[in-house]
């Protein structure tokens, strides 16, 4: 088995985010590092939407990074720190719209180790200079500089390590142009290593040290190194240095050391500062537990400066530094607002705050007050005995705060991210659709969503009216060439046409000089201010003075086809003639003297926009009955004659010839594509040469049941084809590469460009007797997402097999159920104390809910209706209990009857894993199909159970490390057998048969079996390799794909001899007594593929994404990816992909300057899995390079596409 | 929570220590040397306490290091990621206990 993986919608979880002047404009950008890939966002700041300029796969996994500018100079750099052992500095080029990297250094091994630096990157901010660090000992400092030529150098790394320390976090000092100074908080493990008494752990500080890099000298010094807070976490730079023209200081210089419940200032030889980090003022409030801060930023203004910092609780604090000169007279601390907790804040100058979430949406905020004149109390280190630093190891008295809804900040764009998708099913359950849906049950606490993803672009309908018949065509004109908006709707009907014009309202005109009793074949603004229409039986030329110039058709002959642009028509006769006109410099529409017979009856024509600065376009694509398509060229030298020609498999319905981008073919100009719709429903496109009339590298695509029309619309300032058949498709430009999505709409039955004042870049259809107008808002998305909120984190979901519901366990942890809460306010209430109702209220969406201790849960089971959006019934659990596993099981003892069973534990703890009991849970499905559910019975098990299944008309259960058979019983479920030889705890089951694949969470799958005869359960099967699996699928009988933690996804093969010697032991006596092997069961999988896919997977199904299409391996990841594995169907696939693929590899794409062999193989070397997005690549290359690839696989370039577009296609539809 | 990850064992493995318990005590300074940079190999006499705290700690370095393992970890346990790579931080300072103590012999 040879598989081609393909990523469907890259990873959207932002893990670290920097803002900068990337492009060198005066704009504003943000770089998000996704893990393994790197997004360039601009957040406009007139209509604070944020667009994605540039995202590409790194290939490697993104650690750390940074932005800095040279003294001077008015372009950020980007910094990244990644696994790949290497510093790279990128530059982002505006020109070619690509991140280019400008050094890249090797310093140590690959992968993300403990003593390779990496992790954390800290710049000085005058740019001079950038640390970078390992979580233990190493630290490296590189000096930036200039060269003559004004390019940025960097020198070789100085050394600045310190045996046994753990680094927690590093900064760069600001201390204007004197030596770049570093702040590390650092603690030393040598003596509590060394320490059997424990006292030297005890004691263990945690230093602010202070590294300096001498320019002068060319070295790092220690320079200071100070004990602070044993529960510091992050470190803040606080600006400092003289401004060079006056002489003052731009703040006092030093660090904010964010501690566990304290903020604390600090510099050397200056006093420390400290304030508490006020709490939220909450009658459930966990008192025993500290506040750390997350995600911290600095930002400067004209003679002024502030911090927002942001708590695990989500709420951001604003903290000021009161100073003269560079002494710090006082450290304030006050409430700001509340935000999703982030992984990064950016804050950019033209006032908006970006928050990268670590899971969910991404949000853009605009400041509306900075919170200087509210009535927040204020918190200083002035109120306290020497500024809050009298006893260190004291505390200082809690300081509280009411959160309140958002009041300096205003949500203005939003970003979408599937981060975290902790279950899926792939499904087709929407009706009107031919391909499945995604439902993915994403998020995390109070802002999870169950979220259903659908191939296609999102449309926004601003307009929709009913017609008094069923049009059968629709046109809107411009009436001047000059003209900024469409003055027209025309509506052709069968047997009339109507023309409406738009202004404040739409409504009928008459005087246009339009033919209304006729149908409309084709109308055309032509030259620079008259009006076209043609007509069965003519063509009107309508001049600005409403003067008519019509030519008529010969009598007996009717016309069945057109085509017009600016200055060129071209009508066929129902003779299957050809009569051709072109403008003339006056603005008369002259035919060409000879008509052309083309000896089949003409179903459709096309021609191109005329180019800028042309006269015409020189080319005429005709569609003939026989099943043809012609070009014939329209140049004076040799006009309608046949240039070439394409025989096709059906009569064609739609022929569209279109200039459009595609930097895979061309990198600079638009390509002539020849789309040709035919009857049968499919689509070819192919690409014209423009020298010599040939039509070239055709591709196929199959876009519904209905013959296919085709319009040339403009899609966001570029021109774009929709094709109409039983879906509606956009084929346009994004990011310079050709996209085709399906919109997520009604049937079209014809459709044209649409432009007015209220919706410029709007499109106009007809469905049936109804007008629509509407606007494709987000181009690029290939997937629709529709969501369905949760309340606490979705745990798994599945399917009923007879209603379309899905049944879904959420729950949280450190969160107290509502039977907890409501039991803890009457107790509160009893002993007398004030409940603030107004805290107790907040919406737990944006606030989240108060964290209680470790062992504390919440958790629901929720019916949830996906066609609807809906939740259908929500049942609690209360004590403590919550849901780890699902089933729907028919009981054989009940007459097949389905029942669903769920998997909980109460009071359970993660490390080590113990519950004060795990239950089996039983419900009947009452009301209309399974509405709501009844619990029968509870039984008690041991442990939790992770993972149930329905099997033969029982269940089995993972409980813990046994796996256990249960019977339905009156009272209880009852236990009929039991194998307790795994390893750790059962995460996953699927069966076939009598076979039951168990994944376990250390050991990776084990293949049992239940022989009824004798009521055994045997293992028979393992693998040789420890997997910690998260998610499995059975492939076929013999074979399961699995995921493990680390992010790799592989498959497992039994030898089929073994497993038919398995089957044919009725008993299972020959299992029971065969030896073991390795310690393990007698008989070993093998692995046959193994891919580092770089997520930690979730989840992996099966199945067939487009109708009639192959099945594949879909797959999901923690951080937002969807990916599909694609089997190959013959060996020369294999051999030319996987030669592909290699040359690839040489081309060294990797930004993170990671070695592609190697991040695919990280953990367990790449097996007979090709990496679809490396190879993907290619149509990114430059021209030379595709080429010499090419070369080497004795293909061209378009062929080499053609197979790549192919793939992607057949399989997945994207 | 200990893993045990691939990524370790070809630093060891790389390094080829073999060395014998003879070797050292003969002042082989250039393996030393080695020994000094690369932390968290081990040595044919380490004790057990020794390897033990050494996987922890390169298991911790590791999680903390790979985003998706953060992210695991802390949607298990309900907390931010900036406080789940904070406390698997502050825990490689001692990940399994006091060292045991030495017998004097």
């Amino acid at each position: 088995m040879h598989l081609y993986n393909l990523t469907l919608q890259p990873p959207t979880a932002a893990i670290q985010a920097v803002v900068g002047n990337f492009s060198g404009a005066r704009q504003q950008e943000i770089i998000v590092s996704h893990g393994t890939r790197l997004e360039l966002l601009r957040p406009d700041p007139q209509t604070g939407k944020v667009a994605t300029v540039i995202a590409t796969d790194v290939f490697g996994s993104i650690r750390s990074l940074a932005s800095f500018r040279l003294t001077g100079a008015t372009k950020d750099y980007a910094i990244l720190g990644s696994d790949s052992g290497r510093i790279v500095i990128l530059e982002y080029d505006a020109k070619t719209s690509s991140f280019v990297k400008l050094h890249q250094e090797t310093y140590g091994k690959s992968g993300a180790r403990r003593i390779v630096p990496g992790q954390y990157l800290a710049t000085d901010p005058k740019g001079r200079s950038v640390m970078i660090s390992a979580v233990e000992k190493a630290k490296l400092v590189y000096i930036l500089n200039r060269d003559p030529a004004a390019n940025l150098t960097i020198s070789s790394p100085l050394e600045a390590h310190k045996n046994s320390a753990i680094i927690h976090h590093i900064v760069g000092l600001d201390v204007g142009f004197e030596n770049p100074v570093f702040a590390a908080l650092e603690v030393d493990y040598a003596e509590s290593d060394q320490d059997p008494t424990g006292e030297a752990f005890n004691k263990a500080e945690k230093m602010l040290t202070y590294y300096e890099l001498d320019l002068g000298l060319n070295h790092v010094v220690r320079k200071w190194s100070e004990p602070t807070d044993s529960r510091a976490n992050l470190l803040v730079q606080v600006p400092g240095g003289q401004l060079a023209s006056s002489d003052r200081f731009d703040g006092p210089s030093g660090v904010l050391v964010c501690c566990e419940d304290y903020i604390i200032y600090r510099h050397m030889d200056a006093p420390q500062h400290r304030v508490p980090i006020p709490r939220r003022r909450h009658p459930l409030e966990d008192r025993d537990r500290g506040v750390i801060v997350t995600s911290a930023v600095m930002h400067k203004m004209k003679g002024a400066f502030f911090f927002l910092l942001q708590t695990e609780d989500s709420d951001l604090f604003k903290v000021t530094i009161e100073h003269e000169e560079e002494e710090v007279r006082a450290l304030k601390i006050k409430y700001f607002d509340t935000v999703p907790v982030a992984s990064s804040l950016c804050i950019l100058k033209s006032g908006f705050l970006f928050i990268a979430s670590e899971f969910g949406n991404h949000y853009l905020y605009q400041f509306q007050k900075l919170g200087d004149d509210d009535n927040e109390p204020e918190y200083s280190s002035t109120s306290y005995p020497s500024f809050g630093m009298s006893d260190p190891q004291a505390g200082l008295p809690r300081a509280y705060f009411t959160p309140r809804p958002l009041e300096n900040l205003a949500l203005a764009d939003e970003l979408e991210s599937l981060n975290p998708i902790i279950d899926s099913k792939v499904l087709n359950l929407l009706p009107n659709s031919d391909t499945p849906q995604i439902f993915a049950a994403c998020g995390r606490g109070a802002r999870s969503s169950m979220r259903i993803l659908r191939h296609g672009l999102e449309v926004e309908e601003s307009v929709s009216s009913e017609l008094p018949g069923i049009p059968n065509a629709v046109w809107t004109t411009k009436r001047t060439e000059d003209d900024l908006y469409d003055s027209y709707i025309i509506l052709s009907f069968v047997n009339g046409t109507l023309v409406l014009s738009i202004g404040e309202t739409i409504e009928e005109v008459q005087d246009t000089g339009f033919l209304s009793s006729a149908p409309t074949l084709a109308v055309q603004q032509i030259g620079s201010d008259a009006l076209l229409q043609v007509h069965p039986h003519g063509i009107r030329h309508v001049l600005a003075d409403r003067r008519v110039n019509e030519w008529r058709v010969p009598s007996g002959k009717t016309i069945v086809a057109a085509t017009t642009n600016k200055r060129q028509v071209a009508v066929a006769l129902s003779s299957a003639e050809l009569v051709y006109f072109e403008l003339d410099l006056d603005g008369q529409l002259n035919e060409y003297q000879d008509r052309k017979a083309m000896g089949s009856t003409v179903l459709a024509l096309s021609i191109g926009d005329v180019p800028e600065g042309r006269q015409r376009t020189p080319y005429l694509a005709v569609g003939c009955e026989d099943q043809t398509v012609r070009i014939i060229s329209l140049d004076p030298e040799s006009t309608l004659e046949t240039i070439s020609l394409q025989a096709l498999t059906a009569p064609p319905s739609a022929i569209c010839i279109a200039d459009m981008l595609d930097a895979s073919i061309n990198k600079s100009q638009p390509t002539m594509f020849v789309n040709i719709g035919l009857q049968n429903g499919v689509l070819l496109r192919t690409v014209l040469d423009p020298i010599n009339g040939q039509l070239t590298d055709t591709r196929t695509r199959f876009l519904g049941t209905r013959p296919i029309k085709l319009v040339r619309v403009q899609v966001h300032k570029n021109p774009g084809i929709l094709a109409l058949s039983s879906r509606s498709w956009l084929n346009y430009t994004y990011q310079n590469f050709m996209h085709f999505t399906p919109l997520i709409y009604e049937n079209l039955d014809y459709a044209w460009s649409f432009s007015a004042e209220l919706s410029p870049e709007g499109l106009i259809g007809i469905s049936g007797s109804v007008l629509r107008i509407f606007q494709v808002p987000k181009l690029g998305v290939k997937l629709k997402q529709d969501l369905i909120p949760l309340s606490y984190t979705p745990r798994k979901f599945i399917t009923h097999p007879s209603n379309n519901y899905f049944y879904l366990i959420e729950g949280d942890h450190r969160v107290m159920g509502q039977d907890a809460v409501d039991k803890k306010l009457a107790e509160l209430r009893q002993q007398g104390k004030k409940i603030d109702e107004e805290v107790l209220n907040l919406s737990p969406e944006i606030f989240g809910r108060p964290k209680a201790p470790a062992g504390t849960w919440a958790s629901n089971i929720r019916i949830i209706d996906p066609v609807e959006g809906k939740t259908v019934s929500l049942h609690p659990l209360d004590s403590n209990e919550s849901a780890f596993s699902i089933a729907v099981v028919p009981f054989a003892a009940r007459n097949n009857e389905l029942h669903l069973v769920v998997g909980t534990a109460a009071g359970t703890r993660l490390a080590p894993r113990t519950c004060t009991s795990g239950y089996l849970r039983v419900y009947r499905f009452t009301g209309e199909d399974g509405k709501g559910l009844e619990l029968m019975h509870k039984t008690e098990i041991d442990d939790v159970p992770l993972a149930l299944i329905a099997f033969q008309g029982r269940l089995v259960a993972g409980v813990g490390k046994a796996l256990r058979i249960y019977d339905i019983g009156k009272k209880k479920m009852l236990r009929k057998v039991e194998n307790k030889q795994f390893a750790s705890a059962i995460v996953t089951l699927t069966t076939q048969g009598s076979r039951i694949l168990v994944g376990d969470m250390q050991e990776s799958v084990y293949f049992a079996v239940y022989k009824a005869p004798e009521n055994r359960l045997l293992i028979f099967a393992d693998d040789s390799q420890p997997r910690w699996i998260t998610a499995a699928t059975m492939v076929d009988y013999n074979t399961v794909v699995a995921a493990d933690r680390f992010g790799n996804i592989f498959v497992n093969r039994l030898d089929p001899k073994i497993s038919d010697q398995v089957d044919d032991d009725p008993t299972g006596a020959g299992i029971l007594h065969e030896k073991g092997v390795l310690m393990g069961a007698p008989h070993k999988t093998q692995m046959i593929c193994h891919f580092h896919a770089g997520d930690l997977i979730t989840s992996i199904h099966k199945v067939s994404l487009v109708a009639g299409g192959r099945e594949v391996l879909l797959y999901t990841g923690l951080h937002g990816t969807i990916g599909i594995l694609v089997p190959f169907v013959t060996k020369e696939d294999v051999d030319f992909i996987s030669t592909l693929e290699q040359h690839m590899r040489t081309e060294q794409v990797s930004l993170v300057g990671r070695d592609h062999l190697a991040w695919r193989g990280y953990y367990v070397p790449v097996k007979a899995v090709v990496d679809g997005d490396l190879c993907e690549m290619y149509a990114k290359l430059p021209a030379s390079k595709q080429s010499a690839i090419a070369g080497e696989l004795d293909r061209s370039i378009g062929e080499v596409l053609k197979k790549l577009d192919q793939l992607r296609v057949t399989a997945s539809g994207f | 929570m200990l893993l045990s990850l691939g990524e370790r064992s070809n630093q060891v493995s790389t390094l080829a220590l073999n060395m014998s318990s003879e070797l050292r005590y003969t002042a082989n300074t250039q393996l030393e040397h080695l020994h000094a940079r690369y932390t968290g190999t081990g040595h044919a006499d380490i004790s057990k306490y020794d390897w033990v705290t050494h996987q922890h700690r390169d298991t911790l370095a590791s999680i903390v290091g790979h985003p998706t393992l953060t992210s695991y970890l802390a949607i298990a346990d309900g907390e931010a990621i900036g406080r789940v790579r904070f406390e698997m931080t502050e825990r490689m300072l001692q990940p399994c206990g006091p060292p045991p103590r030495k017998d004097d012999d």
